[in-house]
């Protein structure tokens, strides 16, 4: 070679100003600083507007949920919608929605992880804090969609008086195994996420109780080397297990539905189309939570514009495949030749029912995720919040399409009914809705509810090989 | 004073300056000694000697055992202590317990990660020394501590104390250990 090329030399130029990437954190001031700003609102005083949110999620969640609760399980499944032809109504609906809001955190923090978006430290661990609330509230409807709640450990394997045994063939016997794992496993993964920052609030903490409470649930964590060598290996396995589990749980709601010989339900895209459905609609709450926290919580230049930009754009795209498999629905409705298929999706559009939660869902999930395509809308975030809101009540329109509009006409005439909610269906979502909120409110405030030690380790501070992380001259051996 | 000493500490400002300290414990010969940080440093694995951690194999057995037991248990319920008749199929075949057994595979694998990074980690401990000292405090914040146990052959207290000064570690300090 006549001219050698000097890679130090070329490593210097900076990329051009498109290909340069946005800092994780904006005005990033240090490694001190940032701990000081991630542990704030945890540390600080309770602020009005969480009180202002509080007490109306603690009511729902203290008052209503239990009336509701008790009142069907002391009653029946009667005093819900639920009545033949329809037995499965608001209940499974929620029951798939809630479920659908814990899929995008996992997806958020565990397979951002695995391929090495930076940028999900910031966010990974609401998203986690989302999935374990909404899976516990996912788990509760099953539990007590059975009618007689108290029976509910005949569905474990347990030895019992009468000799029996779950039957494990069913989808809905692996439903039982698939939420239970799941929240399990996703509050592992957020535990384990938080013993580093447990670790930190305690060492930061001024009250003796403080210290106390944090040094119980940080188990003497030091951060030595050694420490973060298994840490490290175990979250990176966590990772993976979980992203395992938002393919698996989701397509295992989708079999409970596919398995069945209901027009409407009797697709092989029913498992894809739940947990696509499930991660679309995460991402709306997702937008949601994290805007108004944002916000309210000041931490603008933690969670950035372009943050937000991003967790949009895979709202774009999940929303996106969701559009697809709506298309490929009706196509095969049609393709088919069934008659009992092309009346249940001929009836989604043109029924004299519901046809209005069909267009809702065409309208939300097909027409308002297209504004996403534009990069001013997916800069505003009063737009991106409206939207996150629209997402979320357009999926639940779509469980409620797909589980209420495929029975109220079944094969024979003479079956076909209609399903109205009573109030003690909107009451138990209300508390359902009440519940979230406020242990999500208590993780906000008490919890640290950024990674401070993943963000540390993302910044040029925390890089050994950065002139900010003290480079040496010459590096290392 | 009855108290033995556990060990020297030392602070570094960056990582950069932590990880070549490091390099030069290694290299002074020094066998019982850490290194803590806020959070953990790409490189410092190599530094330390560290091989591939064994959390995975926890995780592992723990998955493999849990999906081995579901296999078991579901032929013994559905095949053995009750047969059951399902749609004229087999009694017991491999596809039918995938899903249960596949599911508490990552429940056992799950719990194994948990549990095998604490049990490597030694982790809860109720006491350790270091959390004592103020300065050990900053760990979790901005600063990266090298620590040099009493008990390494080589450790001296005047010279091991002159090696981390002259590797640039501030706020150096013996750690007591309380009998």
């Amino acid at each position: 070679m006549a001219e050698s090329i000097n890679i130090e030399e070329l490593k210097k130029l900076a990329p051009p100003a498109e290909l340069r990437r946005a800092p994780v954190i904006e005005g990033n001031q240090g490694l001190g600083w940032l701990t000081d700003k991630l542990s704030a609102f945890a540390e600080g005083k309770v602020p009005g507007w969480w009180w202002l949110c509080f007490i109306p999620a603690a009511f729902a969640a203290a008052v209503i949920f239990p009336i509701c609760l008790f009142y069907q399980v002391f009653t029946g499944v009667g005093v819900w919608g639920n009545n033949h032809p329809v037995m499965w109504g608001w209940d499974i609906v929620n029951f798939i929605w809630w479920v659908g809001v814990a899929h995008a955190g996992t997806l958020i923090s565990a397979l951002l992880f695995l391929t090495r978006q930076h940028w999900r430290t910031t966010i990974g661990r609401m998203a986690e804090a989302m999935t374990v609330f909404s899976v516990a509230m996912a788990g509760l409807y099953p539990a007590i969609h059975v009618g007689r709640a108290w029976f509910d450990w005949f569905m474990f394997p347990i030895p019992n008086s009468n000799g029996l045994w779950p039957q494990f063939r069913s989808p809905l016997m692996w439903d039982v195994f698939a939420v239970n794992t799941y929240l399990v496993v996703s509050s592992l993964f957020w535990f384990m996420g938080m013993i580093p920052d447990f670790a930190s609030m305690r060492d930061r903490s001024t009250t003796r109780i403080r210290r106390l409470i944090f040094s119980f649930l940080a188990m003497g964590w030091t951060g030595s080397a050694w420490q973060w060598h298994n840490y490290e290996k175990a979250y990176v396995v966590l990772c993976g297990l979980c992203t395992l589990l938002v393919f698996t749980v989701s397509s295992i709601v989708g079999l409970d539905f596919c398995t069945a010989q209901i027009a409407g339900w009797h697709a092989t895209i029913f498992p894809l189309y739940f947990v696509i459905g499930a991660v679309f609609c995460g991402f709306g709450m997702m937008l949601l939570l994290l805007i108004s926290l944002r916000k309210l919580c000041h931490l603008e230049n933690i969670i950035t514009r372009a943050h937000i930009e991003k967790v949009a754009k895979l709202t774009l795209v999940s929303g996106l495949i969701i559009d697809y498999i709506y298309l490929m629905e009706f196509f095969i409705a049609w393709y088919s030749g069934d008659p009992y298929e092309r009346w249940v999706f001929e009836h989604r559009l043109f029924g004299h029912t519901y046809l209005v939660f069909g267009w809702m869902l065409i309208g939300i999930n097909v027409g308002v995720t297209q504004l996403l395509w534009f990069k001013k809308i997916r800069q505003n975030l009063v737009l991106l919040f409206i939207i996150g809101l629209l997402i979320n009540l357009g999926m639940w329109t779509e469980r409620f399409v797909i589980v209420v509009g495929s029975l109220y006409q079944e094969f024979l005439p003479a079956n076909w009914g209609k399903y109205t909610p009573t109030m003690w269906d909107v009451g138990l979502f209300i508390g359902t809705l009440g519940a979230f909120f406020t242990l999500y409110l208590l993780f906000v405030k008490f919890l640290p509810m950024i990674p401070i030690s993943e963000v540390k380790g993302v910044l040029p501070q925390g890089d050994p090989h950065h002139p900010l992380g003290g480079q040496r001259k010459g590096g290392h051996s | 004073m009855n108290e033995k000493i556990y060990g020297l500490m030392a602070e570094f400002d960056t990582p950069g300056a932590v990880l070549h300290a490091a390099e030069k414990v290694r290299d002074a010969g020094y066998r019982h000694w850490d290194v803590f940080t806020p959070f953990p440093i790409h490189g410092l694995d190599k530094v330390m000697g560290y091989r591939n951690s064994n959390v995975g194999w926890v995780s592992l057995f723990m998955g493999a055992g849990a999906f081995f037991s579901v296999v078991v248990l579901i032929w013994f319920a559905n095949t053995f202590d009750y047969p059951l008749i399902v749609g004229g199929k087999p009694m017991f075949s491999a596809p039918m317990t995938f899903v249960p057994s596949y599911i508490m595979l990552i429940m056992g694998a799950a719990v194994g990660a948990l549990v095998g990074m604490l049990g490597l980690n030694q982790l809860p401990r109720l006491h350790n020394p270091l959390l004592a000292k103020k300065r050990f405090d900053l760990v979790t914040r901005d600063r990266f501590v090298i620590v040099i146990g009493a008990n390494d052959e080589k450790f001296s207290g005047p010279e091991t104390r002159q090696l981390l000064e002259s590797l640039g570690g501030t706020y150096i300090e013996t750690v007591e250990e309380p009998e």
